[in-house]
């Protein structure tokens, strides 16, 4: 009876909105018409997650429910959300953006973001979840000396998730502006204050909730895209590229390499940020320890890996679906009808635009409520591993000396979230006209660069010491900024310089600080011969032991 | 328990067990990666080869079911390993941990 109520109070009010859309001026610049179809889905999404955090808060007591959701997810489950983590809505919908733009170039992009994950599999894994407890810096610091590990795991944590971050929230007001018609710093607010409360009320047990769900519903919207394509032509691809070749401006060029890389070592840089940096980031490599054990571990990655690959085949179909279908009816989807004008919105609603052509209003509205409902859950997911390197790390581990409580480090990892919440409204606000297509791969860089190198040779090495591995991730972390700050894509794209005056000719850092990372940590290591650097090297046999066997690994807390 | 650890690394098998299990994730991680930097370098150096038809007057280039051929490879050469990994390195690891506890 009451349900009845709410879906016909929400049908009303659709009604109403698609009323006062259909009246609005259409003579709007970027600001599009309120959508009503999509923020009422949008807000069904919310009103059940809402739900789910309240459940989740009556779980959430101590620490270790609030950073692992008391290390009770199952395999399955956790693959999803991972999947979830790495389906942000930049991969969505801007993977599909650059089919539709340059066709086969958007494959090769989306392969390089897969191929981090075997790495993580074969390499990290189960020795993540044997020697971790809340945080990749529990890991990186085991047989180190606490205060430098945590110190720089805690910065390469924070720098790499505020750079992810300021994507996130950028992309969150300039989709919400297209998709639902509001105003840019309403969806920045709404984005802060809703990401909040999943955190702060629900801690990981909401955030992984919420990151399942939203993977179940971007998989199955895009499942349904590409079947509808594919449907159009008979399920034979091979009539769709057809159809695509002779209705797109490069025609055949779109099923060749063209000129997304530009030289061998930039094709390897850019590689390698994606392979290792995957396993570098501080918001995936906490969802490790929210498994009981490590074979539900290996069996996330395998998850994972599965969803997120079937997820990019998808997006290079509905790519091409959308280089067919949206050209007939340029009125509806091109500036001014004129399809050399580009698509309303920008390249990135290729998508969306292609949703409303395949499945009309309805579909629309629920494709925009996804790609919102994406950025929320990956915010969401960035500020709980920032708030548990601020709390676990700099707080109990480096400020308290490891004395803090339970209780204690709770409260401080929910003033962080609040903190964070509120720099991540100012941040995406501040950057609002910013060019910040660059601060993911930077993101991917520092990651790979710092926090991989420090976290493989502290695990794999046992020659590794302090000294080394913070060195070492300091060069690297540095490195990665200042390289990627002399390149093109900031040099000129941000900074306004001359074209071509960039003095870093690459794509990507990664090559040269990835390897100076690791040639640090090694040189600086062999030549510590101090009483503390023999103390941590007698201590890798012990750290192997459980790092292998999973002997003394932190079990699942009871509830 | 300190007891359990030193049998534990005492025992030969133990040290058996951890470089053969890691001679396997180390091949496989090498196969992913030739899988994928063989891609990408051709990407770089042979884009002729990618854009090599399928057949005499079709549109799908040689790239695309090479491209989803990475995909695939990358998404099997996980589930391999985690399947192998979760019965036979597992049974063999639980059996070390099992002889040093008694």
């Amino acid at each position: 009876m009451k349900l009845k109520h709410i879906l016909a109070g929400l049908c009303a009010l659709a009604a109403v909105g698609g009323a006062i859309a259909a009246g609005a001026d259409m003579g709007a610049t970027q600001k599009q018409a309120t959508n009503w179809t999509a923020i009422t889905m949008f807000a069904i999404f919310v009103g059940a997650t809402l739900w789910i955090t309240k459940w989740a808060a009556a779980k959430t007591k101590s620490a270790a429910d609030f950073y692992t959701a008391g290390g009770g997810i199952t395999g399955f489950q956790n693959g999803l959300a991972i999947a979830g983590d790495y389906m942000s809505a930049a991969s969505f919908l801007g993977i599909s953006g650059l089919v539709f733009a340059n066709g086969f170039d958007g494959l090769i992009f989306s392969i390089g973001w897969l191929v981090g994950w075997p790495v993580i599999t074969f390499l990290m894994a189960e020795r993540l979840r044997n020697l971790g407890k809340f945080t990749f810096a529990d890991v990186a610091s085991y047989r180190f000396s606490q205060t430098p590990m945590r110190t720089f795991a805690a910065i390469g944590s924070l720098v790499v998730v505020a750079f992810y971050m300021i994507a996130q929230m950028v992309g969150a007001g300039q989709l919400i502006k297209v998709l639902f018609g509001l105003e840019y710093i309403y969806a920045e607010i709404l984005v802060g204050s809703i990401m909040m409360m999943y955190v702060l009320f629900g801690g990981m047990t909401a955030t992984t909730w919420v990151q399942i769900i939203k993977a179940c519903m971007l998989l199955a919207g895009a499942t349904f895209m590409a079947v509808a394509v594919l449907f159009q032509f008979g399920f034979s691809p091979e009539a769709m590229f057809t159809k695509a070749v002779e209705v797109h401006a490069k025609k055949d060029a779109i099923m060749a390499p063209g000129a997304l890389i530009k030289d061998p070592i930039s094709a390897i840089s850019v590689g390698m940020a994606l392979m290792f940096g995957t396993a570098g980031l501080p918001h995936i490599l906490m969802r490790f320890f929210t498994v009981p054990n490590a074979k539900e571990a290996r069996k996330s990655v395998a998850w994972a890996t599965t969803w997120i690959g079937y997820f990019y085949i998808l997006t290079f179909i509905i790519g091409f679906g959308a280089i067919t279908n949206l050209v007939q009816d340029p009125g509806s989807f091109y500036v001014g009808g004129e399809i050399a004008k580009g698509l309303k919105g920008g390249g990135n609603m290729a998508a969306v635009h292609l949703a409303k052509a395949v499945g009309g209003d309805m579909f629309l509205g629920f494709i925009s409520a996804v790609a919102f409902a994406t950025i929320l859950a990956v915010v969401a997911g960035l500020t709980l591993s920032g708030a548990s390197a601020v709390s676990h790390d700099l707080y109990a581990s480096v400020f308290k000396k490891g004395q803090a409580s339970s209780d204690d480090e709770l409260r401080v990892s929910k003033i962080t979230t609040v903190i964070l919440g509120i720099v991540a409204v100012v941040l995406g606000i501040a950057f609002e006209k910013e060019n910040v297509a660059y601060m993911v791969m930077l993101a991917f860089v520092i990651a790979c660069s710092g926090n991989f190198p420090v976290l493989f040779m502290s695990v794999l090495w046992k020659n590794c010491t302090t000294k080394g591995a913070v060195t070492g991730g300091f060069v690297g972390l540095i490195m990665a900024v200042v390289l990627t700050i002399g390149s093109d894509s900031v040099w000129v794209a941000v900074m306004g310089n001359p074209k071509g005056s960039a003095w870093f000719p690459y794509n990507s850092a990664a090559i040269f600080s990835m390897t100076a990372a690791f040639v640090t940590i090694w040189l600086v290591s062999i030549l510590d011969n101090s009483e503390q650097a023999k103390k941590e090297r007698a201590l890798y046999p012990a750290q192997q032991l459980r790092s292998e066997t999973g002997v003394g690994a932190a079990t699942a807390s009871a509830h | 328990m300190q007891d359990i650890a030193d049998r534990i690394t005492a025992n030969p098998k133990f040290l058996e067990f951890v470089a053969k299990r890691n001679s396997y994730s180390i091949v496989m991680t090498i196969l992913g990666m030739v899988a994928y930097y063989g891609f990408i370098l051709l990407v770089a150096f042979d884009k002729e080869l990618l854009a090599t038809k399928l057949g005499a007057g079709a549109t799908t280039s040689l790239g695309v079911p090479l491209g989803v051929g990475v995909i695939a490879f990358t998404i099997v050469l996980t589930w391999i390993y985690v399947r192998r990994a979760n019965s036979e390195f597992d049974e063999t690891n639980e059996a070390i941990i099992r002889e040093a506890q008694k």
